[in-house]
């Protein structure tokens, strides 16, 4: 534990001091042209898209020319940015402040057309058709939890290659989605590369491929399990599918490998989201873990709705007692009221802050270095432009 | 109070994430326990969220005991508490048990495991994943024979996947729609479709006053009705404490509250006041106000929700064991439970 422990006084997240925890630099993260690539993970209701999308307005505003891009499926950035429809291509976002000569667009991953996109480069039209319209790969590219976020990373490849090579966005600023499996796309390539190496695939090509030759004791049995509780139809059906794919999977990992080296280069930075709760900090340190563990660049933890401090020293002890005096003296009248009212309002807020800054202090013990902006909750909901640029300002204020 | 939901035997708890869908799924099983009931409360996310929450060691895939419910009744001594087992349902394991239940594969078993189909069944297989969890959740409701000195529950309450992927989640025939027209998994699929669709589940949506969580409530509640599946309540979760009257939070929110009576009341109290300080308590007053108009708004739309809604208060200290069961009797009186 920290030395300055939730003391009246500096518990508030927002008095984090210079000893605690680096203060994260925002302008000059975004600022910096060397800044490509911005990855914005953490837990649900953590205000993630929020924060991508006051990132990426910030950073525009500022100069640079930005695309954000959201795979969040209940279109909570389209709200907050007051656009309709997203698809998956990049529309600029109206009413952005251009003086500095920066520009802003947005896109929604729209998860199945990038898978298709991947089957249409690289296979032969007929294979890619027969992919297309095989039952398992329609479920698969629609449905399939991991799907999501390894084509949110493959859109990033192609938003990224296209950037390079047209000069359309010098800065990609890319939200997650909100479960742990967030960090899917760290495990892609290898996941793919155990699933082609693997005997699963061998099975299923087996009897494609010559049975006399592979039609081991074991395989027979399997395939006769499988024939049992799958039914044959099933089998069939994904057979097919496994045949069909064999061939665009070399391409598949290539892509993934791609971009996993991409998300280590030095141009990008991962920044990870989280709220003042257990659940939240906790799912922010296994990011955190993961990300070194995978020599991933991070540049800091956003700690948002954290409850404002107050201005006058008071502990919410102190607050207790004395609404319990104003009360207790019977007749406390409509000021005595209001006042005991303030005081228990206030002893709340003392003891919401002194649970978030222990839970604070807790995550930079273990994690010292991390650098930190703490982001206060606004009193109402961010839905226009005037609000995520606020955001960004209390992202930006240190 | 009389439950609400007397028929139900399925309890399924979602909700966007960090309005604390799984603090409710836990105080509604204990809730549930409370009224006699033997209750079995699942998560299938992997978490282990519950464990931490019942200060407990994280779960296996075994129906472990971890609490029982309060005792109640006129004299405090009346119907005998009931118990919540947890389970932690994995895909991997839930597989396995379903082979071993439903096919007898011996040998064949242990080469599928081998040739890696168990791992592509649970990692990559489309649509199967959740199939196994839901099927888990399934026989867990309703037990059969195959399942040999199994415990029968009361209730099961399924700490559930979020709002937004609730409907998919539940709808497993429509998730196997394309992949198995006929065969074994199909009926399977079919048969846990009559026990979600029936009056004996209902999904329970867990959210905040916020604009998000509710406006994910209410695409929530419409397609699960658009998918024949039964919605049960709204629980709002984290409400302010109400420590202001309403006349003081209208001059609060205007600015205009009486800083010098305040500060009077404050000094007659033994308060030693400053004027940072009563400037202060005034900008978390309104601050207050603020908030407290925002909730009422997103409340008068949980209202046009046509459902049942309960209210859980926010706790400063956060939830431990004692406050789950607090929230417990909450649920109770309002008849959730």
């Amino acid at each position: 534990m920290s030395p300055a422990g939730p003391r009246q006084g500096r518990v508030g997240p927002l008095a984090a001091h210079p000893g605690e925890s680096p203060a994260l630099d925002v302008d000059a993260l975004i600022d910096d042209p060397q800044t490509r690539i911005i990855v914005c993970c953490g837990s649900g209701g953590v205000g993630k898209t929020t924060t991508s999308a006051a990132l990426a307005l910030r950073a525009a505003e500022r100069g640079r020319k930005v695309v954000v891009l959201t795979i969040d499926p209940a279109r909570r950035l389209a709200q907050s940015m007051g656009i309709e429809e997203l698809d998956n291509t990049p529309r600029p976002v109206a009413d952005v402040d251009a003086t500095a000569g920066g520009s802003l667009d947005a896109m929604m991953l729209d998860m199945k057309s990038t898978f298709d996109e991947v089957v249409l480069s690289q296979a032969t039209p007929e294979k890619a058709k027969a992919i297309l319209e095989n039952p398992f790969y329609i479920v698969l590219s629609t449905s399939f939890a991991g799907t999501q976020e390894y084509m949110a990373m493959e859109k990033l490849g192609q938003i990224h290659a296209d950037a390079q090579e047209r000069g359309t966005y010098d800065l990609i600023v890319v939200d997650t989605p909100p479960s742990r499996s967030a960090l899917d796309f760290l495990d892609a390539p290898e996941r793919l590369s155990s699933f082609l190496d693997g005997r699963f695939i061998r099975l299923m090509l087996a009897p494609a491929k010559g049975p006399a030759k592979l039609m081991t004791a074991g395989l027979g049995l399997v395939t006769g399990a499988l024939t049992k509780v799958l039914g044959a139809q099933v089998l069939t059906d994904l057979q097919t599918f496994v045949a069909a794919l064999d061939t665009v999977f070399g391409g598949f990992r290539a892509r993934a490998q791609r971009t996993y080296a991409l998300l280590q280069a030095p141009g990008t930075a991962f920044v990870v989201v989280a709220a003042p709760e257990p659940d939240a900090l906790r799912e922010a340190a296994y990011f955190v873990e993961r990300l070194n563990g995978d020599r991933m660049p991070l540049a800091g933890l956003v700690v948002n709705r954290a409850s404002p401090e107050p201005r006058g020293k008071l502990s919410a002890e102190e607050a207790l007692a004395a609404a319990e005096r104003i009360e207790a003296r019977g007749s406390a009248g409509a000021t005595g009221e209001l006042t005991a009212g303030l005081l228990r309002l206030h002893a709340d807020r003392m003891r919401t802050l002194a649970r978030e800054a222990a839970l604070r202090a807790r995550f930079t013990a273990a994690h010292p270095g991390v650098a930190t902006a703490v982001v206060p909750a606004l009193a109402s909901d961010v839905h226009d432009l005037r609000g995520l640029r606020r955001v960004g300002e209390l992202l930006a204020r240190r | 109070m009389s439950s609400d939901w007397p028929r139900v035997r399925l309890h399924v708890v979602t909700g966007k994430g960090g309005t604390g869908k799984t603090t409710v799924a836990a105080s509604l099983a204990l809730a549930l326990a409370s009224q006699g009931k033997n209750v079995l409360v699942c998560e299938v996310e992997g978490r282990q969220g519950l464990a931490r929450m019942f200060d407990v060691d994280p779960l296996p895939y075994a129906e472990t005991l971890i609490a029982t419910g309060l005792r109640t009744g006129p004299d405090g001594a009346g119907t005998r508490p009931g118990t919540v087992h947890a389970l932690h349902i994995d895909p991997e394991s839930a597989l396995l048990e379903y082979l071993a239940m439903y096919y007898r594969l011996g040998r064949a078993g242990k080469a599928l495991d081998r040739f890696g189909v168990i791992e592509f069944a649970t990692t990559i297989a489309p649509g199967v994943r959740d199939v196994l969890l839901t099927g888990k959740v399934f026989e867990a409701v309703q037990r059969n024979s195959r399942n040999k000195g199994a415990i029968q529950y009361d209730a099961v309450v399924l700490d559930a996947p979020p709002t937004g992927r609730i409907t998919q989640f539940l709808n497993v025939s429509d998730e196997l729609a394309g992949l198995a027209k006929v065969g074994p998994i199909k009926s399977q699929a079919d048969t846990m479709m009559t026990l979600f669709r029936s009056p004996r589940t209902a999904v329970h949506l867990v959210t905040v006053l916020e604009e998000m969580p509710v406006q994910e409530t209410a695409d929530g509640i419409e397609e699960l009705r658009a998918a024949g599946l039964p919605v049960g309540g709204v629980i709002v979760n984290l409400v302010r404490p109400r420590d202001l009257p309403d006349d003081a939070l209208a001059l609060a929110a205007a600015g205009k509250l009486d800083k010098e009576a305040v500060r009077a009341e404050l000094d007659a109290v033994g308060v030693s006041t400053t004027k940072t300080l009563v400037d202060g308590l005034a900008a978390e007053a309104r601050d207050h106000a603020e908030r407290r108009a925002l909730e009422e708004s997103q409340r008068a739309l949980v209202d046009q929700l046509g459902v049942p809604t309960y209210e859980l208060e926010r706790l400063a200290g956060g939830i431990d064991l004692g406050g789950l069961y607090d929230l417990a009797a909450t649920l109770r009186d309002q008849g959730l439970a």
